[in-house]
């Protein structure tokens, strides 16, 4: 059952972050990763919302499962290289500096939420 | 494959191949969540080598499939938006940054700069030493 509520949650995670990405990319005639920027945002704002529940059935679906397939760090670290090897140098160093504090700031703002309405 | 089909970037296919990559790196990363328990006001190991060895193997699987080999239209999106993007999470970091900021604050500057440091090094990492391996004769580009 643990099993499956991670890999359902994951199932609809991950797609979702894909169409989300492309769709925000397709906007954004700029090379700096919006998409990816948006997704992990988002999901940290969602996974600091999910931290006031004790609910283990929507922990493992929504948070390790849903939140965790819908943000990516590996496309995040992949997307910052590639920017630096560009030449675009002071984009990645914005990438990482705008995606860290932004993400940092969404959780912060889910949790304080959270505890608010609960 | 001799018969190559074009895929929609959109299509059924690719969205169910990063969906069913998603749920095998979710199972991936809670398996390994699950084998280092995380205690509240320690170091989020598990996530840290989660996401460090997800940039990794990110590296290694880009430069293969952009650079160095032809292969399945769908490998891409399988295991790189599904399986890599699914095992590597942001949203955990993030939480997990934010909930030792208050009584750990040394151990939560130290995650927070500490991964994403590791994990530019090995992205970085698993780009060059990929490049080299499958370029004999060449370094990097």
């Amino acid at each position: 059952m643990t099993v499956l509520l991670v890999a359902a949650g994951a199932a609809i995670g991950a797609p979702l972050r894909y169409l989300v990405d492309r769709t925000v990319q397709r906007r954004r005639d700029s090379p700096f990763p919006w998409g990816t920027l948006t997704v992990n945002v988002a999901g940290s704002f969602i996974l600091g919302l999910l931290t006031v529940t004790t609910d283990s059935t929507v922990t493992l679906l929504l948070g390790v499962g849903f939140c965790g397939a819908f943000t990516t760090y590996s496309t995040f670290g992949y997307e910052t290289i590639r920017l630096a090897e560009e030449g675009a140098r002071w984009y990645a160093v914005l990438n990482v500096l705008v995606s860290l504090a932004a993400g940092l700031a969404a959780a912060t703002l889910g949790i304080l939420l959270a505890r608010a309405l609960s | 494959m001799s018969d190559r089909p074009r895929f929609h970037p959109t299509g059924p296919q690719v969205l169910a191949v990063i969906a069913l990559g998603g749920a095998i790196g979710a199972l991936g990363r809670y398996g390994l969540a699950e084998a280092m328990p995380h205690r509240a006001g320690t170091f989020p190991w598990a996530t840290f080598l989660t996401n460090v060895s997800g940039c990794l193997l990110i590296g290694v699987l880009l430069v293969v499939i952009t650079e160095a080999r032809t292969v399945h239209p769908l490998s891409r999106p399988f295991l790189g938006t599904g399986v890599l993007g699914g095992f590597t999470t942001f949203s955990t970091f993030s939480v997990e940054t934010e909930g030792l900021l208050g009584a750990h604050p040394l151990a939560a500057v130290t995650y927070f700069f500490g991964t994403v440091a590791a994990a530019l090094l090995a992205v970085q990492t698993g780009v060059v030493v990929t490049r080299r391996a499958t370029r004999p004769g060449r370094r990097g580009r």
